[in-house]
C-alpha cells in the first residue's frame, strides 16, 4: 500500500461534492472589491465569512504605509530575524503592540498561526502539563503538541471541569499552563474568563488567552476579552493574529512575564521562520493604531452584529448563544448545510460552511463574521437571502414532525 | 488498588452503548475500526471515562490505545499514579 492511499477517501468526497457542483472548499475569490465585497464566480458577492471584522483591508492609511514599505524597504525579509537579523520595522511593530497591552515586551511571528505554535510550545514543554479548552482551534492542539508537555483537555467553558482536572494534578498544577480562547471561532461564545482566573489562581496554573477574534472586538480600548474582563494582570499571555482585526497576516504573543521575551531563542517557529513582510508589519502598525484611536469601529462593528443577529433569529435560525461578530445558523444535517450554503452563494452570500469533524458536537454550520464595514443595506440583503434558504429547512422539518 | 480486572467489567459496561454495531464487546475490540467511532465520539466516550475513573487521560497518549484492553490498561496505568 503506497503512502497516497491515505488520500483516497479525501479524493471520494472531493468528487462527491463536485459531483454536485459544490466544492466550498476550494472557492476563488477572482475579485476583491472591499472589506465586503468580492467577485464570485463571475457575481458580485456579499463577504460575510472573513473575519475582517473592522474592515481595515482597505484602509487607505494602511495601504499607504504599506506601499511606502514595499518600496523602501523591498517585497520580503529573505530570512529569519535569528540569522538575518530584525529590520528596525519588526522592532517598532512589538513596542507599537507591547505599549498597546501596557506590558514590557512583545514578540511577532510571521503567522497567527505560528505564534500559537511558538509560543505554547516554548511555554511548555516535557515534565510541564497543558490543560486546553476542547473546542481550542487547531494551532493550539499543534502547539501543545510540539511543545512535548503532557496535554490533556477540559470541557469547552466548563470550569468545574477544569478545577476538577488541576485538583488531579495535585503538586504538577504550578507548572500547568491553561489555554482558553477570547472568542471561540465556530460559535462565537466567549470563555468564562473570570472564572478561570479564580481556578488559575487557586491551583498556582499559568494562564494563556488566545485573543485571535477578540482583539479590536472586545474591551474598552479593544485589547480583547482580559480587558473586558477586568482581568488582564492575572492572565499570564496573550496571543494574536494580525489576520483579522488588524487586516494583515501574522500574530504576536505578549506576557507580564519579563522572561516571555527570552522565547526568542527557545522558540522553534519563532527562529526557523523567514520573518514578516515589511509591507505586512507597516500596514499591522497602523491598523493597531486605528483600533485604539477609532472606538466607533468597534461600536459599529457590535451594531451590525446586533442587527444581523436579530434578523436571522426572526426568521427562525438557531444560533449560537451570544450577540456577536461571529454569528453561526445551526443547520440540521451537512447535507443541508452544503445545499443553503450553495443557495446563498448562489444569490450573492458568501458565508463559512462549517461541518464536522471540524465543528464542535458534530454541528453542520452556516457560520458569518460581521464586519464594522457592512452597510445596513448589505445587512438587510444578507437576512433576505438567509430567509430565502431557509423555507427547504422549514418544509424538512414540518416533514420531519408529521 | 484497583487492577485491570476490576477496570474491565466497568470499561464494557460504559462503552456498551457504543457497540450496537458490533456482536459484543471484547478485550480485543478496535475502538475506532470495529466500533465505528468518529473522533467527536471517543473524546465524549474518553470524558465519560475520566469522570468514572476520576483520572485524565493525557491527549499523548492516545495514539497508543487501540482496543479495549488498551484502554483498560492505560487506566490502570492512570490510577497507580
Amino acid at each position: 500500500m503506497s503512502l497516497f492511499e491515505k488520500f483516497r477517501p479525501i479524493q471520494q468526497a472531493r468528487e462527491d461534492l463536485l459531483a454536485n457542483g459544490i466544492n466550498p472548499f476550494h472557492l476563488t475569490i477572482e475579485k476583491i472589491l472591499s472589506p465586503t465585497e468580492a467577485v464570485i464566480n463571475g457575481h458580485p458577492t456579499i463577504l460575510v465569512g472573513t473575519n475582517n471584522y473592522l474592515g481595515l483591508t482597505f484602509h487607505p492609511d494602511c495601504i499607504q504605509a504599506s506601499q511606502e514599505a514595499l518600496a523602501r524597504e523591498g517585497t520580503g525579509t529573505t530570512g529569519s530575524r535569528m540569522a538575518n537579523g530584525s529590520f528596525s520595522s519588526h522592532g517598532d511593530l512589538e513596542r507599537a503592540i507591547a505599549d498597546f497591552y501596557g506590558v514590557p515586551f512583545a514578540v511577532v511571528f510571521s503567522t497567527g498561526y505560528q505564534a500559537n505554535l511558538g509560543v505554547l510550545s516554548a511555554l511548555a514543554g516535557p515534565g510541564d502539563t497543558i490543560l486546553m479548552d476542547g473546542d481550542s482551534h487547531a494551532s493550539i492542539y499543534d502547539g501543545c503538541r510540539l511543545g512535548g508537555a503532557e496535554v490533556l483537555r477540559f470541557k469547552h467553558n466548563d470550569v468545574t471541569d477544569l478545577d476538577k482536572k488541576l485538583r488531579r494534578l495535585g503538586d504538577r498544577s504550578r507548572r500547568t499552563l491553561i489555554i482558553v480562547e477570547g472568542i471561540y471561532s465556530m460559535l462565537g461564545d466567549r470563555a468564562p474568563l473570570k472564572d478561570i482566573v479564580e481556578v488559575k489562581k487557586k491551583y498556582g496554573a499559568t494562564l494563556v488567552v488566545d485573543e485571535a477574534h477578540s482583539l479590536g472586538v472586545l474591551g474598552e480600548r479593544g485589547r480583547g476579552l482580559a480587558e473586558e474582563d477586568g482581568v488582564e494582570q492575572d492572565v499570564d499571555c496573550i496571543v494574536g493574529t494580525f489576520s483579522k482585526s488588524l487586516g494583515s497576516t501574522g500574530g504576536f504573543g505578549i506576557s507580564i512575564h519579563p522572561e516571555f521575551e527570552l522565547i526568542r531563542y527557545t522558540s522553534r517557529p519563532y527562529i526557523f521562520t523567514a520573518s514578516p513582510c515589511p509591507s505586512v508589519i507597516a500596514s499591522t502598525k497602523v491598523a493597531l493604531r486605528i483600533i485604539r484611536e477609532t472606538p466607533q469601529l468597534r461600536q459599529q462593528l457590535w451594531e451590525n452584529s446586533q442587527q444581523l443577529y436579530a434578523g436571522l433569529t426572526k426568521i427562525g435560525y438557531t444560533l449560537g448563544a451570544e450577540v456577536g461578530p461571529i454569528i453561526a445558523a445551526m443547520i440540521p444535517s451537512k447535507e443541508q448545510a452544503l445545499a443553503m450554503w450553495q443557495g446563498l452563494l448562489e444569490q450573492g452570500i458568501y458565508v463559512n460552511l462549517m461541518i464536522p469533524p471540524a465543528t464542535p458536537n458534530g454541528e453542520s454550520l452556516l457560520r458569518c463574521s460581521v464586519s464594522a464595514a457592512h452597510t445596513p443595506k448589505q445587512l438587510e440583503t444578507i437576512i433576505e437571502s438567509f430567509a430565502n434558504v431557509y423555507s427547504p429547512l422549514k418544509e424538512h422539518a414540518a416533514s420531519l414532525s408529521t | 488498588m484497583t487492577t485491570y480486572t476490576d477496570i474491565l467489567p466497568q470499561l464494557l459496561e460504559t462503552l456498551k452503548p457504543y457497540a450496537k454495531k458490533v456482536g459484543g464487546l471484547k478485550e480485543t475490540t478496535d475502538l475506532v475500526s470495529e466500533l465505528g467511532l468518529d473522533s467527536l465520539q471517543v473524546m465524549q466516550v474518553l470524558l465519560k471515562i475520566e469522570d468514572q475513573f476520576d483520572i485524565s487521560i493525557p491527549l499523548n497518549n492516545l495514539p497508543n490505545i487501540r482496543t479495549v484492553k488498551d484502554l483498560g490498561q492505560e487506566i490502570e496505568t492512570l490510577l497507580k499514579g
